[in-house]
């Protein structure tokens, strides 16, 4: 399975793409996972590649290999939108981070409509979250990249249990509790969610 | 020891198989993507690891080591490579006694360098072997392999990884535990061999050559090197991440996949050679292989199909396959997403202590524009700016465009000297951080200082090497390990070769940093100031964000230029994003804005 993780610098996509790769090692499977995270702290866009499978050889997935894009932010879904495989599936966090060239004006933000045109050219199966709202109700915003992820869980092969252990092996103990939490939350949240169409 | 399953990165894989090789000594100068093997190897308490002042004296250092008879290693980007190339030829040249292995990064690509180069060549230029492990369970077996060759045959093992083995996850198979070999440290005299008069020199160079013979012999049976039989139609000779694309792009083909890249195993290729119809050269870069391959006779295609610049990947190995006509069309498609999307570059952090004296040199050298002003070129700026290595090169960016040249480590201050003395005519200032000041800045101010230079140098100094993700370096006096260490302090230094004028400044307080900044470039001698702040992701509390006042806001823009992504726009409104700002320790912004719009958030009332 290939799976392509992004957003932008700061929202925890590392830290998400590791859970996901030790959960799936956990589970047997032959895992590589691969990041920019050359400048990632300063806000740039970070994307890791993360496959697993009986036996995988290259880390980089190749353009329209995608099964499954997370997104933590929509204008990221959309650059790495032609990644994905027809078909696939796209969860985004319906959260917008305009970058600095655009506050300055020098460039525009693509619309809701624009975004989503883009993701439903290649997949029907597109899922907005509002990711961001529901961590900040749990009390967290930094908890949105495990809220996502429990999203995400839906579509792997893996028992709630592994991906919790993953989860609290992964984080320091007091921001486990809030996690597992937000984890839960977002495998609520994604049942909810309908694949809306245009 | 029973095996044991973990995903680590390429990076931790040769930490561990350095460790559990024996490795006793190990030093490193930060830089991406190599930094996170040292940090690795320090968790180890029986390791002697330190961050050194630059590559150079880490490769002393490990050098020093060797001499001991312990195993070590020193680690560095690429570049660093550069630095460190005087020690390095020199560790060629004398040989070695405990083993030691040098770790360089390559970054194909750029991700974050300040250019692309294929350091294999500094293999063949040294005379030494060179190992290229293809994921990190190869990183960390060869670690064990390089160890093993340099202690054989006498001579330092190059180790070569790149970003995408250094900074990618895969399985390993955690097979040994750590053993020491039984000698004691102890230094053997033998000037003949690490004394390197003329006299001695000589002597050692035909055993260099000799060496070489025996290291050429031996890749013929090296266990490294792997053969894989698929089909006689194609076969296809790689290295290192390009093993991995190539198997997946050519299931089917015969492989010979190299784990020592130099010397290369001449009858080994010969062999392949013969028993495929067809041969094809995978290597990222430079066509390396290639052309030792085409040396020996061997007809061979790569790189009039697969590119030199570059990172290397999967979709650009199929399009070279198609091309040299050894696949199919790909049926796949490509989407266009049909709108230009706006891209997202790293940035200087919200808080970042480089952000003010940033905008003052760009504010005296006319350089940040409003959006509505008129067009003016940079070359009309009375002010030459050039700069350095680390996050700040970002301020090279719009709208702070505060920086003019960017070669490599400590370039700056000699950079300046050189235009003064070229009779630029404007005033030139040089920007550099505290890191790579003490990394080899120092030796370019002291060349100004002894050629009467009259330039500015401005050291931003956060306190830490942020740029590679906040290593300590000799200015803060904190060892790798998080232990207290001598701190070296930086206006001492300065003082001590002879400046006088050094000025030390918050870098949040405008109105000094602006004063300190304009007297310093009016002084009639060589002027530094230190420009003092932390670094904002370190700094554990966030103040209260400030936000703008709507109804004093006139849209000016002024706020914008910091470049400050916590300032945001939608239509025409400004706010400042409080999950972003930093708050009180900051406040540039509000120092900054000509209407006295910005404040602390509980006494604005922000629209949005």
């Amino acid at each position: 399975m290939n799976l392509l993780i992004t957003g932008a610098g700061g929202q925890g996509i590392i830290l998400a793409s590791d859970t996901i790769g030790e959960t799936a090692l956990a589970a047997g499977y032959d895992v590589k996972k691969t990041d920019t995270i050359g400048m990632a702290q300063r806000g740039g866009s970070v994307l890791s590649h993360m496959r697993f499978a009986e036996k995988v050889w290259s880390p980089l997935i190749r353009e329209g290999d995608v099964d499954l894009l997370i997104a933590l932010e929509k204008l990221e879904a959309a650059r790495w939108a032609s990644y994905l495989r027809p078909g696939g599936i796209a969860i985004v966090n319906n959260h917008a981070l305009p970058p600095l060239s655009v506050s300055l004006g020098n460039a525009r933000y693509p619309t809701d409509e624009e975004i989503r045109s883009v993701l439903e050219q290649i997949t029907d199966r597109v899922y907005f979250i509002n990711g961001t709202d529901r961590a900040k109700e749990l009390g967290n915003i930094r908890a949105l990249n495990i809220l996502i992820l429990g999203c995400a869980s839906h579509f792997m092969p893996f028992r709630v249990s592994t991906w919790k252990e993953s989860i609290a092996n992964r984080l320091p103990e007091k921001v486990r509790k809030i996690n597992l939490t937000a984890f839960d939350r977002g495998r609520k949240e994604i049942q909810g969610v309908r694949i809306s169409k245009s | 020891m029973s095996v044991m399953k973990r995903l680590l990165s390429g990076n931790e894989a040769l930490a561990l198989g350095a460790y559990h090789a024996g490795v006793r000594v190990a030093a490193a100068y930060p830089g991406t993507p190599s930094t996170e093997i040292l940090e690795a190897i320090a968790r180890f308490d029986d390791v002697y690891a330190e961050w050194s002042t630059n590559e150079k004296v880490a490769m002393e250092v490990v050098l020093g080591a060797s001499y001991a008879g312990v195993r070590a290693l020193a680690s560095m980007k690429q570049v660093g490579l550069n630095v460190a190339s005087d020690p390095f030829m020199a560790a060629s040249t004398t040989g070695i006694d405990g083993g030691l292995v040098v770790i360089c990064a390559d970054d194909p690509g750029v991700h974050s360098s300040q250019g692309e180069q294929d350091n294999r060549h500094y293999a063949r230029l040294a005379k030494v072997p060179v190992l290229e492990p293809g994921d990190s369970q190869e990183a960390y077996d060869f670690m064990a392999h390089a160890f093993d060759l340099s202690e054989q045959f006498d001579t330092p093992v190059m180790l070569r990884t790149t970003t995408r083995i250094s900074h990618s996850k895969t399985v390993v198979d955690v097979r040994r535990s750590r053993k020491l070999p039984d000698r004691q440290p102890s230094f053997k005299y033998n000037a003949a061999k690490y004394v390197m008069l003329p006299a001695h020199a000589r002597i050692r160079h035909p055993l260099m050559e000799e060496r070489l013979v025996k290291l050429t012999e031996y890749a013929e049976t090296c266990p490294l090197n792997q053969v894989v039989q698929g089909n006689k139609k194609l076969g296809i000779v790689t290295s290192g991440i390009a093993y991995q694309y190539a198997r997946e792009v050519f299931p089917e083909a015969s492989f010979l996949k190299l784990g020592m890249t130099y010397p290369l195993p001449r009858n080994l290729l010969h062999h392949f050679a013969k028993q495929v119809e067809k041969l094809l050269v995978v290597e990222e870069l430079d066509p390396f292989l290639q052309e030792n391959m085409q040396a020996m006779g061997i007809e061979v295609i790569g790189k009039e199909f697969i590119p030199r610049v570059g990172e290397l990947n999967p979709d650009i190995i199929y399009e070279a396959g198609r091309k040299a006509g050894l696949l199919p069309d790909s049926p796949r498609r490509k989407t266009e997403t049909g709108i230009e999307l706006p891209r997202r570059p790293p940035l200087l952090c919200p808080g970042c202590p480089h952000t003010g004296v940033f905008f003052v040199l760009s504010s005296i050298g006319q350089r940040a524009r409003l959006a509505k002003a008129k067009d003016k070129t940079l070359a009309d700026s009375p002010l030459i700016i050039t700069g350095d290595i680390g996050c700040y090169t970002l301020g090279a960016y719009p709208p702070l465009l505060a920086m003019d040249t960017c070669a490599c480590m400590g370039a700056s201050i000699g950079e300046a000297l050189g235009m003064e003395k070229a009779n630029v005519g404007k005033k030139v200032v040089a920007v550099i951080g505290d890191s790579t000041f003490l990394h080899s800045g120092i030796t370019g101010l002291i060349d100004g200082v002894y050629n009467n230079s009259k330039i500015t140098l401005v050291i931003l100094d956060n306190g830490t090497t942020a740029m590679t993700g906040h290593q300590e370096h000799p200015g803060t006096g904190i060892s790798v390990q998080g232990k207290e260490a001598h701190k070296v302090a930086l206006e001492h230094l300065i003082r001590g070769i002879g400046v006088s004028d050094v000025r030390v400044v918050n870098a949040f307080d405008m109105k000094e940093l602006r004063r300190s900044v304009r007297s310093a470039l009016d002084s009639p001698e060589l002027s530094v100031v230190i420009v003092r702040g932390n670094c904002a992701v370190r700094v554990p509390k966030r103040g209260e964000p400030r936000a703008i006042d709507m109804e004093n806001c006139n849209l000016c823009g002024t706020c914008l230029l910091l470049g400050c992504s916590a300032i945001q726009r939608t239509d025409e409104q400004l706010y400042i994003e409080p999950s972003l700002c930093v708050g009180d320790t900051c406040a540039v912004c509000q120092q900054i804005c000509p209407k006295q719009a910005i404040g602390p958030q509980s006494k604005i009332n922000q629209l949005k």
